[in-house]
């Protein structure tokens, strides 16, 4: 099958910021995240947990809580303003400063505006009676009810303190959640998690949970289970049973533990089937509940979710540069060149190591929504949620260059997505409204060449472009699950891949027969003749006899797809654990084979190998990869994030007492 | 285990001169590991070549009239023979000459007792007067006057050189008007320490001793008549220098021998290593009236570990030599070669090592056997003078009483006899019980023999024939109990208990009396066999390797019968099972069972087999966990005796026909494991790519690596 040379490259500091709220959207089974850095994520649970939208946050814009009103997303921040979100066009709606008091967490159910009584002490958390005539308070050392109308205090419940030396610290109520028969749950800084009735204002039933911090609590829909995260990192669950079979005399009890966190738990959700969990160490959890699951499945699996789904690492394939994406500005680095050769499995001495050309920071509070670089390495573009800027980079042997664009045409605003034409004379920018505005490139400048609008007229933001090698063809993904290819001779819209329920996660036009192939977030890949405006005959083949079950529970997307110009039929694609060749001349995989056949394959002799070889050659020679690219001398990129290089420069968890260390 | 191998004559031994117990004048050790020099009553002394079976000897003969004085030692330093002739003549020769006459001779002036000889020292004389001389210095001034050590009556009856650290000690004992001391002469500085032996009334004079040195002591081990072994330690080194007095010789029982109704003339015994001794002229325990035995004791355990009947007169000789005996006996001297396991308790335990559950029960004996032979002397031999007086009494009965009586009165005497003395009464009443049975057919008082045997004091070697007399009478309730409890049958034994067993219709079975948590046990597993089938198939997914893989080469076959999910019937009755299952549990060792394995027919074999096959899937269903037994045969057990049925009987088996079926089962069985292990071979060579690969994964920020897919 062949060799490739394998750039291996670790020097992308990527850190994934901490998980500060969850809320989930039963209605439209989405989870809005939101991270310490500001930005919000959609995730989409039904469909494998793909990372839907993501709203780039700003520097000092902390986010404290998370509220669904129907379809609409708001948040409060720290310094007291809410914020409704644009999930249309994944920005920033509007904020109001509603309250110039710091609420530390706020659970919006609706405005009202409120007039409580003055408090000494601060109020850490809130959450509303379903009657919205009632609300309850988390302060230090005690939680308040308070009537909404009158705005005054209905009951004062007194938090107990911790024992020992801890007597003299405050007791805070990390975390409150009323319940709609009466009931207050409350997590605390003892490490509690106390049940009251709102009636009398008295303590029901108080479990300890651990030695520290409570820090998160969620209930979920029917109000029959109840999560508790804390600071060392465990899940508790709760659960509303009788405690004689088949009587009705409920309680809460204590059931479940899970650990998949090893720093502060943030914030907790209950989902359909599974718990939810995000915190400092930036991961999201999905822990199904297998007592809710009733087949095993992709769904059925512990799910931990460390990278985004976007890619933050783009390559210029001809003049080998590499593109890295932070969050608050972006890095030019050049590949390393090596000398002679190797034998499969061994590292190459290397001649030239790479090397840092640029260091670009982003002008303004926004966070950087897209970013790419043209293929001949030219051009560097990158959009946040209020301006795109287009450098022109200059490269004279060691001395490094970069010049602005000043005069952008005016739909150059802002953009959901950017990319060049394979010739790098052309920039699609992707817009409100799935639009997609063409630009031309000059040694002069830019120009505004127009606009191609899909003809569905789905308003939904563009996450995908792809144009093919020949620069006939342009094909956008939206949020929709839409996939729009124009036609660049006529700026016209040229057809709609069929939709379907998953969304795209990655796609590319193959370069001699211009197909597009199209990854999905269940799994599903789909090639789609552009000219003949159908599915080709490989893609049906695969649909009829379907992918192997291994290949289906891969729980990461794939993030690129790629074409072998010196092998028409291969097809490269990579997700966070593997790097996958798919050679479409090969019989496709049954269940029966065996699907991870490169050890097998190795250890065979060449004629055996063809009756052994199947479709899909999958390597897992690499993990944590955040991206793959084919350059033009045909060696490969490969960019990792090992954990453990995540894991380190997480801050410091809390001390935990371990025998023997 | 010991073993005594076949012997062979090894020379004549010449006419005994009046009534003494002294067949040959000695052996000693020749210049070689082979060689021994062979010192004749008569006028000879011969040089004998011990390898194998065969041997042969250079004779050297003396002049008519001349008598040897000592056995003729070997000087390893000079490589010259030693001898000393009319008490005061040391002759010094090579070993080409032949004549002793031209040979070098000195004479000294006082009455030489013996030559002693250690190899690479130097040889020491020892007079009778008790001085003491190395050969050198002696010959380089013959005529040197010799001090009296001893006092005029006082007569050396033994004498013996130990060397360790090339420090020489030279022990002898002497009578004097019926007072028994011991010397023992240390060199350089030269100190001579006396020490008296104990005496108790009746008890004569040590009639053999053994010196052993081990560690920085040495054993000395002496047999008296009454058929006590005891052992005194003695320090290498002397720490009262030349400390003036009588010293009392502390001492300990290590062993008492079974006496038969005969008195006792003579009788020797060797040390043969830290735990064995080799005794000679004492009665085997349960060969009767007999005495002419050479027995080999293990003293940890007091077990007889090997035994040989010895034809003729036994005199109160016994050497051992690099792993040989030689014993005078009647009118040759036999060399017997031997072989002493190293004695631990895994040694004597035998596989039951091995086994966690049974250890820890067997060990329990084991420790107070032990602990009742070495910690408290004196308490036995106060138990040995009142058991004396009261055995008489109580138990006379036993030779002419009733069975109802004898039982009666046996309960009586466990009732009243204290715990402690209890260890040696039981089988001494067991011995007596078992012998009166062996000659009155009616007579077998099974509730006595239960009673003993739940004093948990009795072990096979006490009382050897009780478990065949057991077997003889059928009394199969009794054969469990003694599974149960003796940690010591000998392999033929087991053996011949299990031809019984597998030989007894199931019917007979039946009706017999069993310890019921054993049957229990049994009516278990055969009813886990039906309850698993109810459940329609194996729990958690278990599917046996050879299920699949035989699809291809016999499908037919495959189809007929499964050999692992049928025929899980119990091929033997519920008690015949308990029965076996007490006999699994037996310890043994490979070597010495395998033999003895031959003698089942091919039919009992079969039986056996199958009834291991049914233990052995009933095991691998995981049905015996779920039932709680005290004892139960483990899987290495089971694995063990199918490997070792196979290995006796491999032969027959694959010929007869009706073992076919059998046989391939279990072939298939081995081929399946074999399967198995090859498969998780593979796993374990593809874990270690995978730890390799990931050792290799470090290589910093940045590389580039050639990569290959297939």
């Amino acid at each position: 099958m062949g060799e490739f040379k394998v750039h291996r490259v670790r020097f992308f500091d990527y850190m994934p910021s901490g998980i500060r709220a969850l809320a989930f959207n039963g209605d439209t089974e989405r989870m809005a995240v939101a991270r310490m850095d500001g930005s919000v994520e959609i995730f989409h649970c039904s469909d494998r947990f793909f990372q839907e939208k993501i709203i780039p946050g700003r520097e000092q814009c902390g986010i404290e809580g998370l509220s669904w009103v129907g379809e609409r997303l708001f948040s409060a921040g720290l310094n007291g303003g809410i914020t409704e979100y644009d999930l249309t066009n994944q920005k920033v709606k509007y904020t109001i400063d509603a309250y110039k008091i710091p609420w530390y967490t706020f659970l919006i159910l609706c405005f009202y505006h409120l007039n409580l009584d003055r408090q000494k002490s601060r109020i850490v958390s809130l959450s509303w009676h379903t009657s919205g005539s009632k609300i309850a308070a988390g302060m230090m050392d005690m939680i308040q009810i308070f009537n909404v109308e009158t705005g005054h205090s209905i009951h004062r419940m007194l938090a107990d303190r911790g024992v020992g030396t801890s007597r003299s610290k405050e007791c805070v109520v990390w975390s409150v959640v009323y319940l709609s028969d009466g009931t207050i749950v409350s997590g605390d800084s003892v490490g509690m998690v106390k049940l009251w009735d709102d009636q009398t204002g008295t303590l029901i039933k108080s479990h300890n949970v651990t030695k520290c911090d409570v820090l998160a609590l969620s209930v979920s829909q029917n109000e029959d289970s109840l999560v508790a995260g804390t600071s060392e990192g465990t899940v508790v669950q709760f659960q509303f049973v009788s405690m004689v079979l088949g009587k009705d005399d409920k309680e809460w009890v204590r059931t479940r533990t899970f650990k998949n966190h090893t720093h502060d738990i943030r914030a907790v959700a209950e989902i359909t089937t599974a718990v939810v969990s995000g915190g400092m160490d930036a991961q999201l959890v999905v822990k199904p509940l297998l007592d809710k699951i009733e087949v095993r499945s992709a769904a059925s699996a512990l799910r931990k979710i460390h990278f985004p789904h976007r890619r933050l690492v783009f390559c210029a394939r001809n003049s080998g540069l590499m593109l890295f994406q932070y969050p608050g500005h972006l890095e030019l680095w050049r590949l390393g060149e090596s000398e002679g050769k190797g034998i499969p499995g061994s590292s190459l001495f290397v001649k030239r190591n790479p090397e840092k050309l640029l260091h670009l920071k982003v002008k303004g509070e926004d966070h950087i929504r897209c970013s790419a670089v043209s293929p001949c390495g030219e051009w560097i573009v990158y959009s946040t949620a209020s301006s795109l800027r287009l450098y022109r980079l200059h490269c004279d042997n060691n001395n490094v260059s970069i010049t602005k664009i000043s005069k952008l045409p005016k739909v150059l605003s802002s953009a959901n997505q950017l990319c060049f034409s394979s010739d790098s004379s052309h920039l699609f920018s992707a817009s409100t409204q799935s639009s997609v505005h063409i630009v031309s490139l000059s040694q002069s400048g830019c120009k505004f060449v127009g606009t191609l609008k899909p003809k569905s007229g789905s308003h939904q933001a563009i996450h995908l472009l792809a144009a093919s090698e020949d620069g006939e063809w342009l094909a956008s993904a939206n949020s929709d699950h839409e996939v729009h290819i124009y036609n660049l001779q006529t700026r016209k819209a040229h057809c709609t891949v069929p939709v379907y329920s998953s969304a795209v996660t990655a796609m590319g036009i193959h370069p001699t027969t211009n197909c597009l192939f199209m990854m999905y977030a269940d799994q599903q890949m789909c090639e789609y003749s552009i000219e003949q405006k159908q599915y080709t005959d490989w893609s049906r083949t695969v649909q009829r006899k379907g992918l192997h079950r291994l290949w289906m529970e891969r729980d990461t997307p794939c993030l690129n797809v790629m074409f072998n110009p010196q092998n028409p039929s291969h097809v490269i694609l990579h997700d966070t654990y593997m790097l996958c060749i798919i050679d479409q001349s090969l019989p496709l995989p049954d269940d029966k084979t065996q699907f991870y056949n490169q050890l097998t394959l190795k250890s065979l002799t060449e004629d055996q190998r063809k009756s052994h070889s199947h479709a899909f050659k999958v390597c897992k020679t690499f993990k944590d990869i955040l991206c793959v690219e084919l350059i033009s001398d045909q060696s490969l990129v490969v960019v990792e994030r090992p954990l453990e290089d995540v894991a380190t420069q997480l801050p410091a968890p809390i001390k935990q007492k371990k025998f023997a260390t | 285990m010991a073993t005594l191998y076949e012997g062979y004559t090894l020379c004549g031994v010449g006419p005994v001169q009046n009534s003494s117990n002294i067949g040959i004048l000695g052996v000693e050790q020749g210049g070689d590991i082979d060689h021994v020099l062979v010192t004749d009553t008569s006028r000879s002394i011969t040089v004998y070549k011990v390898k194998g079976v065969t041997s042969y000897a250079i004779n050297t003969f003396l002049k008519q009239g001349q008598i040897i004085s000592c056995p003729a030692v070997f000087n390893t330093q000079s490589q010259e023979y030693v001898v000393v002739t009319d008490d005061r003549v040391v002759r010094v020769w090579k070993e080409d000459d032949v004549n002793l006459e031209k040979a070098f001779k000195a004479t000294v002036s006082a009455d030489v007792l013996k030559v002693l000889s250690a190899t690479d020292s130097e040889p020491v004389v020892l007079f009778c007067c008790g001085a003491v001389r190395f050969l050198d210095s002696l010959l380089a001034s013959p005529q040197q006057p010799m001090e009296d050590v001893l006092t005029e009556d006082e007569i050396i009856r033994w004498s013996t050189i130990v060397k360790a650290e090339h420090q020489l000690v030279i022990l002898f004992s002497t009578e004097q008007r019926g007072e028994h001391c011991l010397y023992v002469q240390r060199f350089n500085p030269n100190t001579l320490v006396k020490h008296r032996f104990e005496t108790e009334p009746g008890l004569s004079a040590p009639i053999s001793f053994s010196a052993t040195c081990r560690g920085s002591n040495i054993h000395l081990l002496y047999l008296y008549l009454n058929g006590s072994v005891y052992e005194s330690v003695l320090p290498f080194r002397s720490s009262s220098t030349g400390a003036e007095g009588v010293q009392a010789l502390s001492r300990s029982l290590c062993l008492s021998l079974p006496l038969g109704e005969e008195k006792l003339m003579s009788g020797a015994a060797v040390v043969l290593d830290e735990a064995h001794v080799a005794v000679v002229g004492f009665p085997h325990p349960s060969a009767g009236a007999c005495k002419d035995y050479l027995c080999i004791w293990n003293t940890h355990f007091q077990t007889l570990q090997a035994s040989k009947e010895m034809a003729g007169r036994i005199y109160s000789q016994l050497w051992c030599y690099s792993g040989k005996l030689y014993v005078p006996h009647g009118k040759m001297l036999s060399v017997i070669p031997f072989d002493c396991q190293k004695s631990s308790l895994a040694a004597a335990m035998g596989k039951q090592k091995q086994t966690s559950q049974s250890e820890s029960k067997s060990c329990r004996f084991v420790t107070s056997w032990t602990s009742q032979s070495c910690t408290d002397v004196t308490q036995t031999t106060e138990i040995k003078s009142r058991m004396s007086t009261r055995n008489v009494s109580d138990l006379s009965i036993i030779p002419t009483s009733a069975v109802e009586d004898v039982q009666a009165e046996v309960g009586e005497f466990i009732r009243r006899t204290p715990q402690a003395d209890l260890q040696l009464a039981a089988g001494r009443v067991a011995l007596e019980l078992v012998s009166r049975s062996q000659t009155d057919a009616n007579f077998y008082p099974q509730c006595a023999f239960l009673l003993l045997l739940e004093t948990r004091y009795l072990c096979y070697s006490v009382c050897p024939e009780l478990l065949s007399l057991a077997m003889v009478k059928k009394d199969f309730h009794l054969c469990q109990i003694a599974f149960q409890i003796f940690s010591d049958i000998p392999e033929a034994v087991t053996c011949a208990c299990l031809k019984t067993i597998l030989s007894t219709p199931d019917l007979e079975m039946e009706t017999v009396n069993l310890d019921m948590d054993s049957v229990i046990f049994m009516k278990e597993l055969t009813q886990a066999h039906s309850r698993s089938d109810e459940e329609g198939g194996q729990l958690n997914g278990f599917c046996h390797p050879a299920l699949e893989s035989d699809v291809s080469d016999t499908p037919s076959n495959k189809l007929q019968r499964d050999p692992f999910a049928l025929d899980m019937s119990c091929p033997v009755g519920l008690h015949k099972g308990a029965l076996l299952n007490e006999v699994l549990q037996t310890a043994y060792s490979d070597r010495s069972l395998l033999p003895h394995l031959k003698d089942l027919t091919v039919p009992q074999v079969i039986v056996f087999l199958q009834y291991l096959r049914f233990l052995y899937l009933k095991y691998s269903h995981d049905a015996h966990k779920q039932i709680r037994a005290l004892r139960t045969p483990s899987i290495s057990q089971i694995i063990d005796w199918v490997c070792l049925l196979l290995d006796a009987h491999f032969t027959v088996l694959a010929v007869a026909p009706e073992a076919k079926r059998l046989v391939f089962d279990l072939h298939k069985f081995v081929r399946s494991q074999v399967k198995l292990y090859a498969e998780l071979g593979k796993i374990e060579g593809s874990l270690q790519v995978l730890k390799s690969s990931k050792q290799s994964e470090d290589f910093g920020m940045y590389a580039i690596q050639v990569i290959e897919l297939f």
